[in-house]
């Protein structure tokens, strides 16, 4: 066999039937072998970046390993925004790079990059490889670390001839001597987690993507139900317990609910599960949870003891970790909560009526928190949301409650604009008969706006609600607040006819301009099975609140100033 | 603080990279560093001398065990252990300070390994201390080059402290 037909072999073993890539010179033979290959199907997409992202969305998706492969130089570093896109949050992603002749390598070939030693900072672990004999073994290695521990994206670089030489094709087992992760906590300190939990008066759990990643929600749930502890979740966790539950407080944070934070802040204990304290999740450091003790559940040592001080720690895999808390409270600890929480929660339920989620609704222009309701509204939260970077991200967050694991592709860590769609059309190749939704503004949707093409030709049935302010919103919200009112270059004066934009490339493209064109918009395009592009045209004055500006402490909250007379108030969907 | 930190690490390439990149991407020192084959041609040893409070201490070394590459991470700092480094100067001294020279290196268990018209170079072995100390009387008879090889670091038999 070929190293091109070892790997699609290879890919075959491990269970793959999407791979999403774009081709080139020295990945010609590897495209070669796909060409009349029924089990794996290679999704072109326009850009390269776009087809990681599309691995990302369907790994985040689907909870499979998400597969990428481009060509060398400009193809391998075209990726390098959804590599550390996947890194930052953890996606298991493997990377296949195409490279030149291993006898050209460092001679600046044409299309040479040193991939691997751009990739590294941004990869679990990356591979060049030098031998074809190598080759099934190193891509077994590559799922097994993307997908173990602490799960991130793995890159492989495959020079032209390793795709072309000659070798028996063996699947070997194997074992990564110095990569072992703990999955099992330290019972001594999970005996004592669960006694801080029983003593504790005012406990909160922060609750992050880790519980996703290791598919624990049933466990959170259960332990949030039996202690009764309300529930926070930070941007990537959203979904990881039910935002619908009495127990949910939203998200905390920068843009989190008022009562989320000042629970937090009140708490004499955090449960932190599966999250790293973000500075976006702690603003000032120092003020933050100031009353509480801390216990830290993670599978990666690295992220307890990070940013703040932790009272017990405890390293290993969420739900492993929860079922054994949730027997211990159960058998060993066996306390009557009663009194002692229903203070809390009655405590946490005057911060909620206080300062609930809300905005103020108007009649003559389309507020974004309310095309955000109204979609969750017509879906009943039984659909897979992606967002972009910005404000329509955080409305995202606030106004539309996610109940289920793995339906929302957001990235949290880095940030990346242009995300959102290619990972929404990666989410549809994972779920075909889903209603899949980018939920994106009018900056970020024409950062990889080219995938509309992907998704046409691929008849993917993808909808994208376009918050379309004519501004770089959070930027221009931050220079609002922050820089007098200096609006330097986020103004995007020239924004393109979106509906025209789709239907350039085959899509369909609807505009709403009024609050009560939303429903019918939403409701129409949810209907058709073609790519949508909704074009809402929203209050470009309108903000994201509450905000915690940088560098103060989690409760000291800016809120939407009630200068015009509100019309109307709507209070946001329970 | 100061810490000597000794990792048993594959000897693949690439890995000085990782390790190097590690600690310039989280802003973290490297004093010394000094790499070799152990008896085991497939492993090395690495021995970094690294400053830092507790905490980053704790993260680098958290950090190093995460590195896919590296076998095992020692903070040597916590355990009774041996260090020593080793020193080629090269020294250019005045005819009368000659003798003074050939006189230190033999008080410090120095040899001298090469010898020439103006020249001798010297190699001296020891923990730091013992190091600076020469380096400090030698400087006025007039160092002409200095070479140092960093430190390496090895646990004394079963006293754990």
């Amino acid at each position: 066999m070929s190293g091109a037909e070892i790997l699609i072999e290879s890919l075959k073993k491990e269970g793959v039937k999407h791979i999403f890539g774009y081709p080139g010179g020295v990945v010609l033979n590897i495209f070669d072998s796909l060409y009349d290959n029924k089990e794996v199907q290679l999704i072109l997409t326009r850009h390269e970046q776009g087809a990681v992202h599309a691995a990302d969305g369907y790994a985040r998706a689907s909870g499979k390993v998400g597969v990428a492969l481009v060509t060398s130089g400009p193809g391998a570093t075209n990726t390098i925004t959804g590599i550390a896109t996947a890194s930052m949050d953890s996606i298991p992603l493997i990377v296949f790079s195409g490279q030149v002749p291993t006898m050209l390598i460092g001679n600046d070939a044409f299309q040479e990059a040193d991939i691997v030693g751009i990739s590294r900072p941004c990869t679990k672990y990356n591979y060049l490889i030098k031998d074809v004999k190598d080759l099934s073994r190193i891509v077994k290695e590559a799922f097994y670390l993307a997908r173990e521990g602490r799960p991130g994206p793995v890159l492989i670089d495959l020079p032209k001839d390793v795709t072309v030489s000659k070798a028996e094709f063996t699947w070997p087992e194997i074992d990564i001597r110095s990569y072992k992760p703990t999955y099992e906590g330290n019972k001594w300190m999970i005996t004592q987690a669960a006694h801080l939990i029983a003593k504790s008066k005012k406990a909160v759990i922060v609750a992050g993507g880790g519980v996703i990643l290791s598919g624990g929600s049933k466990e959170l749930r259960e332990l949030a139900e039996y202690a009764e502890v309300p529930v926070t979740m930070t941007l990537m966790g959203l979904g990881s317990f039910p935002g619908t539950h009495a127990l949910s407080l939203g998200m905390l944070g920068m843009h989190g609910t008022y009562y989320a934070n000042k629970a937090v802040q009140g708490a004499d204990l955090l449960i932190a599960i599966g999250m790293r304290f973000d500075d976006r999740v702690t603003g000032k450091i120092d003020a933050f949870a100031p009353e509480a003790k801390i216990i830290h559940i993670d599978i990666d040592p690295t992220s307890i003891r990070k940013n703040v001080r932790v009272d017990v720690p405890i390293v290993g895999d969420v739900k492993r970790v929860l079922t054994v808390l949730n027997k211990v409270l159960k058998e060993e600890v066996k306390e009557q909560w009663g009194e002692v929480r229903k203070a809390w929660l009655r405590q946490i339920n005057e911060w909620r009526q206080e300062r609930p989620m809300t905005y103020t609704y108007r009649d003559e222009v389309i507020k974004p928190q309310f095309v955000v309701e109204k979609i969750y509204e017509l879906t009943k939260g039984d659909a897979i949301i992606s967002t972009e970077v910005g404000q329509n991200q955080m409305w995202t967050a606030q106004f539309y409650k996610f109940d289920k694991p793995r339906t929302l592709l957001t990235s949290g860590g880095l940030g990346t604009m242009g995300y959102g769609f290619p990972a929404a059309i990666g989410a549809q190749f994972a779920h075909p008969n889903k209603l899949v939704i980018d939920i994106a503004g009018d900056g970020s949707i024409q950062m990889n706006i080219q995938e509309l093409a992907t998704a046409v030709i691929n008849n993917l049935p993808v909808k994208v609600a376009i918050l379309n302010n004519h501004y770089l919103g959070m930027v221009r919200q931050w220079q609002e607040l922050f820089f007098n009112e200096r609006y330097s270059y986020s103004h995007l004066d020239v924004v393109p006819d979106f509906v025209k934009v789709a239907e350039a490339y085959g899509a369909v493209g609807f505009r709403a301009t009024k609050p009560s064109e939303v429903e019918p918009v939403l409701k129409e395009a949810f209907k058709i099975k073609k790519t949508v592009f909704m074009d809402f045209i929203i209050d470009w004055k309108e903000k994201v609140y509450p905000m915690v500006p940088a560098g103060a402490a989690i409760d000291q909250m800016m809120f939407e100033e009630q200068k015009e007379k509100p019309e109307k108030k709507l209070k946001a969907v329970k | 603080m100061r810490h000597t930190i000794s990792l048993l690490v594959e000897n693949k390439f690439g890995v000085l990279s990782r390790i190097a990149g590690l600690f310039s991407g989280r802003g973290y020192n490297i004093e010394s560093l000094s790499v070799g084959e152990t008896i085991d041609p497939q492993i090395s040893v690495m021995t970094i001398v690294t400053s830092g409070d507790d905490q980053i201490i704790e993260q680098i070394t958290k950090q190093l065990n995460k590195l896919i590459d590296v076998i095992k991470v020692v903070d040597m700092t916590e355990l009774d252990h041996v260090e020593r480094e080793m020193v080629l100067i090269k020294v250019a001294p005045r005819q009368e300070d000659k003798a003074e020279v050939l006189r230190l290196t033999e008080i410090f268990r120095g040899r001298v390994v090469d010898s020439g018209q103006k020249t001798y170079t010297i190699e001296v072995t020891g923990d730091e201390k013992k190091i600076e100390a020469i380096v400090e009387l030698l400087k006025p008879m007039g160092i002409k080059e200095f070479v140092r090889t960093g430190k390496i670091a090895i646990a004394r038999e079963g006293i754990k402290k």
